[in-house]
């Protein structure tokens, strides 16, 4: 048999991706950008407050953020999913019964959190110190000096790195196939892969793979969009130095400095 | 300019002193300034003189000391709220260039105030009138030229309201031509009876605004007085060399 078929008939074949797809978009699909945004939201929670713990001035708080990074930065998000995943099962199953899908946004958001803290740790540290001198000086707090100063700028200078954690986030979501889903909460690649077992064709989980580019690719395109127009500024506002006139109202003259 | 004049204070630092490590920045400094009145610091570089200027809005805690206002000390006040009461513009404008013009003046009104949106506003407004810049209310300061930049850091502190105003260096970034429209905006606020102490190496505005002219070298002021006699009949010969370099 011709090996090149072969291929074509194991990956490429209609048949089969037809079949997989109804259930792709109703139930992968959804689940996966369940798992995705949720995590992602949770994990820049988590993220922020752990860089901001991560440059006290603290001592206590500088240390836990540090392990913290450490061990789930180091650990293999495989790892990390089910030691959470079954570590805390018991747990989960007092809190919301026998399911595991919390446990695998909690991974997910864990692991993400980990990332997401040192990409906002190195903004923060990137906005000038004079930024701060300037929001203490008005009379604002730390906290507040940070919140309301420091941090958005920080964010902004980070957003590219943030995006390209996402993308990694809504491909690590495949590994919450470890906890044993139930069948309304298989995510794409369960999905695929459930359609290759059954009918020995790897079509399913190729179409599964197409699904993640198509979320992924314009995300890729969308960090770059955003990175040239963070670096650039926006087109409509061009920086206008203007000739610096006196105010209004002051005549320069008579206690005009020489 | 007739806004923030209402309640100056008079300033008195005492005998402040403030090592980094082994490296003594400041070495017993001392500063009288009327209420209402403009002392200008001058000295060499290294001198101390923005770190003395940090001392009294506690940025930096001097390590021995005191600073008063209308004779109490301020040491022993909460350091946030005693910096709305003393407003600061730096050498850099260090204005937030995520906001625009008129959130930067409007920021510390609404979260520290406590002022509504709309009062904020308007009374932000009039105090970018007062220095020129109404117009450019919306504008970002990466869009403002460096004095544009300066006059919206001023507007940004006497929104709050302050007894003091310190300025460090405020036209030593600006290109020559934009230096003007800064002092002038200075000079008003001194002349409307603001408290003011002036870092800074314009030695035209010291001899015409100052009240007090302090002289500053290797952390301490050396010889202050009236421009007159600090300029004219300088008795310190380290003041008389370094005015004979920088005149």
């Amino acid at each position: 048999m011709d090996p090149l078929r072969t291929l074509w008939e194991t990956f490429f074949d209609g048949d089969s991706m037809r079949e997989a797809l109804p259930e792709m978009l109703t139930v992968g699909l959804p689940n996966t950008l369940i798992l995705a945004a949720s995590a992602a939201l949770l994990g820049s929670v988590l993220g922020m407050l752990l860089a901001v713990a991560g440059i006290s001035r603290t001592r206590w708080l500088r240390w836990p953020a540090r392990v913290y990074t450490d061990v789930f930065r180091g650990l293999p998000a495989a790892a990390t999913i089910l030691l959470i995943g079954v570590g805390l099962a018991p747990l989960g199953m007092e809190v919301w019964g026998p399911n595991p899908y919390p446990l695998g946004v909690l991974a997910l958001s864990l692991i993400a959190a980990a990332y997401l803290g040192e990409i906002f740790r190195a903004g923060i540290l990137s906005v000038e110190a004079a930024q701060l001198e300037g929001a203490r000086a008005l009379g604002f707090s730390w906290g507040e000096s940070m919140r309301l100063v420091i941090i958005p700028q920080g964010v902004r200078r980070v957003l590219p790195a943030w995006v390209n954690q996402l993308i990694a986030l809504i491909k690590d979501s495949s590994l919450v196939y470890f906890l044993g889903l139930l069948a309304s909460q298989r995510e794409l690649f369960r999905i695929g892969q459930d359609y290759a077992a059954n009918t020995g064709n790897q079509s399913a989980l190729l179409l599964a793979g197409l699904f993640y580019l198509l979320l992924t690719v314009p995300l890729t395109h969308a960090v770059n969009w955003l990175d040239r127009r963070l670096r650039q500024g926006r087109p409509t506002a061009p920086p206008e130095p203007e000739p610096d006139l006196a105010p209004a109202g002051v005549t320069p003259t008579g206690r005009e400095p020489r | 300019m007739s806004t923030s004049t209402a309640t100056s204070v008079s300033l008195a630092v005492r005998d402040v002193h403030l090592a980094f490590g082994a490296h003594r920045v400041l070495r017993g400094a001392d500063l009288d300034v009327a209420r209402g009145g403009t002392a200008c610091v001058i000295g060499p570089s290294g001198s101390g003189k923005s770190t003395l200027l940090r001392t009294i809005n506690r940025l930096i805690e001097p390590d021995r000391g005191d600073v008063l206002l209308d004779g109490r000390s301020v040491l022993r006040d909460d350091p946030d709220a005693l910096r709305q009461r003393i407003g600061m513009v730096f050498q850099q404008f260090n204005l937030f260039p995520h906001l625009s013009v008129l959130r930067n003046v409007t920021l510390a009104l609404r979260k520290l105030k406590k002022l509504g949106e709309d009062e904020a506003v308007a009374l932000a407004r009039a105090q970018l009138d007062l220095v020129g810049l109404a117009a450019k209310a919306d504008a970002r300061p990466a869009q403002l030229s460096g004095g544009q930049q300066q006059r919206v850091a001023i507007a940004r502190a006497l929104a709050l309201r302050p007894q003091v105003m310190l300025f460090d260096e405020a036209t030593s970034a600006l290109d020559p031509e934009l230096v003007k429209g800064v002092l002038a905006v200075m000079a008003d606020l001194a002349a409307a009876g603001m408290t003011m102490v002036v870092v800074t190496h314009e030695m035209g505005f010291a001899r015409t605004v100052a009240d007090t002219v302090a002289f500053m070298d290797a952390g301490v002021v050396l010889e202050a007085g009236p421009p007159a006699a600090v300029f004219e009949a300088p008795e310190h010969p380290r003041l008389r060399r370094f005015l004979s370099q920088v005149l």
